[in-house]
């Protein structure tokens, strides 16, 4: 994995900087239906693009096995992955092993309804033919790596303002 | 016709492909197209080309003919030309593309562009994508934009500003002042965003985290404004008011108040509140009193707050969302040995999350029940272990068996309690145990010397029932062969009676040797075990010497020898016999490892002059000969 990392150890007046790893929060956001192919790929992180097959492929491999009689939440290499289904679709967000579950369970949860209420009632084919849309509608919610906008309401104003530009 | 229907076109036209091969072919035809089209001036239909290349990337095939393009497309006037430029930027463009650093002037105009929507684009564009010299060069245009903007490209600000924090480092300095000014805005989006600003600048500083110590009465106001009056009835979810932005000052607040006096006082009272006010039947709720907890366990706290928050995590315990059963039980495992008391008043609870049926569940709820293992509570708690141990996934028998020894090891109350509790896990999960697990046992019997009448019943009963877990056989062999004698008396005070004879006992042996699922090692104990009852036994002798010449041919090199040379002692040195064969005497712990051990062995330094070739033996690598270099100086002297 290519990581820049930088090295600080000049005492500059606010004292020294450490390079603490510097990892988002959300490494990547995925969506993927049962038969492993993907509706959005979202990555905070450098990753190759070889990475990046392996990556979906490994999710897709742990997640479709598990029923609901399993938590929401997988070990993953060395961070963990939040999921939720919703009909044939698998919505997985990876973060880091010390982030709070149940806030990025809610997270997803948030977003979905705002593609629910975007789209009126979305499904799949939604997603498929306007997968440009999506990524908006992922940028509005998520950047960086963190949660950026959590109120429902804001987003779709935002949303339909930007539509409207088109 | 609109172009944004020749898009819709395409994939329709790629989904209707029937097979690999024939999308291959679509997708290679339209590729070819869109790669003409790049060529071409300006023709009205650039953006949506884009947008089909993405499509097509997005389905796994190469597009990066298509950075160029992204690159021109950024740089036009048109907002959705734009758009889908940045869109493709973020999608095939990354830091190490050299394409990537052509961007950075169109981002640094659009980033003061007047519309705000452009400007929101290249803030994305660079908070997803951003090389570390990029956010060095626009690093002032973000502080610009911290200070004075809408609240709207705020938000986008904050978080750029994480990322470039997190790329470069030392440019948190510059951001310091305009993070701390962030914290009045009565926003929600923009403090989400300013408090994830700060708590990464305090995670990299440690003055910038003295200097945010301040702000802790004022986070502590706002938290209060949002368990308390419902700040902004937009963000509520489930009743809970913005619980993400709580979620994210209370983690900013343990940032603050770790290891650190004042600040944890300062946060106590609101702290308690908020365990105490936040309803936790929805899992918003939860998170943010799983947050809380986390932050109490972490900073101070006063010993009060403490044991609100285990009562918590207990109470999770009890909720039926296995999610919540799950991410309280990680907790648990984490203060356990801090506040071990407190954990063990849910001890029953843990114990009960043995039988869920999540594997992850199951693994969380063996680490805590291993961790709360005592002297008070070993006898009821390992017969709980000894049931998961019957039914759990394979992937945890073996941690699951090291986990019981050690908790035996440490509590058993009685020798027999400890000898039956290693038999039964050898006899469910013998496969799975460690290698060292049959000296050890060894050792134990021999020590316990009023039971080996006992130990040898249960293990010939054991033995004649089920000869595929190693383990088992190897110390059943073992003890049958020095206690042979008590097993032929018949009656032992603490197990039925049986009656057995001699050729029960040789036929089990031979058993053991002839099987093709025991291993090397094993019939090597096995054929030890056979020539030791030579000298307990009295009827049978011939039988056994035919059993030990049989396997002086055998392909088997260690068997082989093993076979020779008790043919050798039968042979030659039948007068020695008695005394090589004579029992065991107490092992100590501390020489089982050695290989040339001096521990005991009386009787057998007289074969070593004859047999030369033993300490190479002793250093081969077999668990057999491990046993045999620990229990004595030379030879085979089981």
């Amino acid at each position: 994995m290519a990581v820049t990392s930088t090295q600080s150890s000049r005492t500059s007046g606010g004292g020294l900087w450490i390079p603490v790893e510097s990892w988002p929060s959300i490494r990547f956001i995925l969506i993927q239906n049962r038969a492993g192919k993907t509706r959005l790929a979202k990555w905070y992180m450098q990753f190759d693009d070889d990475e990046k097959q392996k990556l979906i492929e490994e999710v897709h491999a742990v997640v479709t096995v598990r029923d609901a009689k399993h938590t929401n939440f997988v070990e993953f290499r060395n961070f963990k992955i939040i999921y939720r289904r919703y009909a044939g679709l698998y919505f997985c967000i990876c973060v880091d092993v010390t982030d709070n579950n149940l806030a990025y369970l809610e997270g997803i949860h948030n977003f979905v309804e705002v593609l629910n209420e975007y789209f009126h009632n979305v499904c799949e084919l939604d997603l498929v033919f306007n997968f440009y849309k999506v990524y908006t509608v992922v940028d509005e919610m998520f950047l960086a790596g963190e949660i950026r906008e959590t109120s429902q309401t804001k987003v779709l104003k935002q949303l339909l303002m930007l539509q409207s530009l088109e | 016709m609109s172009p944004s229907v020749r898009l819709q076109e395409m994939i329709r036209v790629i989904r209707s492909a029937r097979t690999q091969g024939e999308e291959r072919g679509v997708i290679q035809r339209e590729c070819a197209a869109i790669r003409a089209q790049f060529r071409q001036a300006d023709n009205g239909g650039r953006s949506h080309n884009l947008a089909k290349l993405l499509y097509v990337h997005m389905l796994g095939y190469p597009a990066h003919f298509g950075q160029m393009e992204c690159v021109r497309l950024i740089a036009s006037p048109r907002y959705n030309e734009k758009r889908v430029g940045y869109l493709g930027a973020m999608m095939l463009l990354d830091e190490n593309q050299d394409a990537s650093l052509l961007i950075t002037n169109s981002i640094k105009n659009d980033l003061a562009h007047s519309s705000q929507y452009v400007q929101s684009l290249a803030l994305c564009t660079l908070a997803c994508m951003g090389s570390a010299e990029m956010c060095r060069d626009l690093a002032p245009e973000i502080d610009r934009l911290l200070r004075a903007s809408s609240s709207y490209i705020k938000k986008k600000a904050t978080l750029c500003a994480v990322h470039i924090v997190r790329k470069v480092p030392e440019l948190g300095e510059l951001f310091t002042p305009a993070a701390r000014a962030l914290l009045a805005e009565k926003n929600h989006g923009v403090l989400h965003g300013a408090v994830i600003l700060i708590t990464e600048l305090c995670e990299r500083n440690a003055q910038t985290l003295v200097q945010f110590r301040e702000a802790v009465p004022e986070l502590v106001h706002i938290m209060r404004g949002l368990v308390t009056s419902g700040y902004s009835p937009e963000h509520t979810v489930a009743g809970i008011s913005d619980p993400f932005l709580q979620v994210r000052i209370l983690r900013l607040l343990r940032i603050l108040g770790r290891n650190n006096d004042t600040a944890s006082d300062a946060m106590n009272d609101l702290l308690a509140q908020v365990a105490t006010n936040t309803d936790s039947s929805k899992t918003a709720g939860s998170a943010v009193l799983y947050e809380t907890v986390l932050t109490v366990m972490d900073i101070k706290s006063e010993s009060g707050l403490r044991v609100l928050a285990v009562n918590i995590l207990g109470r999770f315990l009890l909720n039926n969302d296995r999610n919540i059963r799950y991410i309280s039980m990680t907790s648990l495992q984490k203060i356990v040995s801090t506040d071990h008391n407190a954990v063990q008043r849910h001890r029953g609870t843990i114990v009960d999350c043995l039988k869920d049926q999540d594997a992850s569940v199951k693994r969380r709820a063996l680490e805590l029940s291993l961790a709360l293992v005592s002297a008070i509570n070993i006898r009821s708690m390992m017969k709980e272990l000894l049931l998961f141990l019957s039914t759990c996934p394979p992937e945890l028998k073996s941690h699951a068996a090291s986990g019981i020894f050690n908790a035996a090891e440490r509590y058993s109350p009685s020798q027999r309690w400890h000898i039956d509790t290693i038999l039964h896990v050898l006899i469910t999960a013998g496969a799975d145990v460690r290698d060292e697990t049959v000296p050890n046992l060894i050792q134990l019997i021999t020590n316990a010397s009023q039971l080996h009448c006992y130990t040898v019943h249960k293990l010939y009963r054991a033995l004649v029932a089920d000869i595929s877990q190693q383990p088992l056989v190897q110390v059943a062999c073992w003890c049958i062969g020095e206690y042979g004698d008590s097993l032929l008396q018949g009656d032992c005070e603490e197990t039925e009676p049986i009656q057995v004879t001699e050729d029960d006992i040789l036929d089990a042996l031979e058993t053991v040797l002839q099987s093709h699922m025991s291993s090397p090692a094993t019939r090597g104990f096995a054929l030890t075990a056979t020539m030791k009852l030579s000298t307990r036994i009295t009827e049978n002798v011939d039988r056994i010497r035919s059993i030990v010449s049989i396997y002086g041919s055998c392909m088997d090199v260690e068997l082989q020898q093993r076979a020779v040379e008790y043919n050798a002692l039968f042979k030659k040195y039948d007068h020695m016999r008695a005394a090589v064969l004579e029992k065991m005497p107490v092992m100590d712990r501390s020489s089982m490892g050695q290989t040339n051990g001096e521990s005991g062995g009386g009787g057998v330094q007289e074969l070593e002059p004859t047999k030369p070739k033993q300490p190479e033996m002793m250093v081969a690598p077999q668990p057999a000969s491990q046993v045999g270099g620990g229990e004595g100086g030379g030879g085979h002297g089981f």
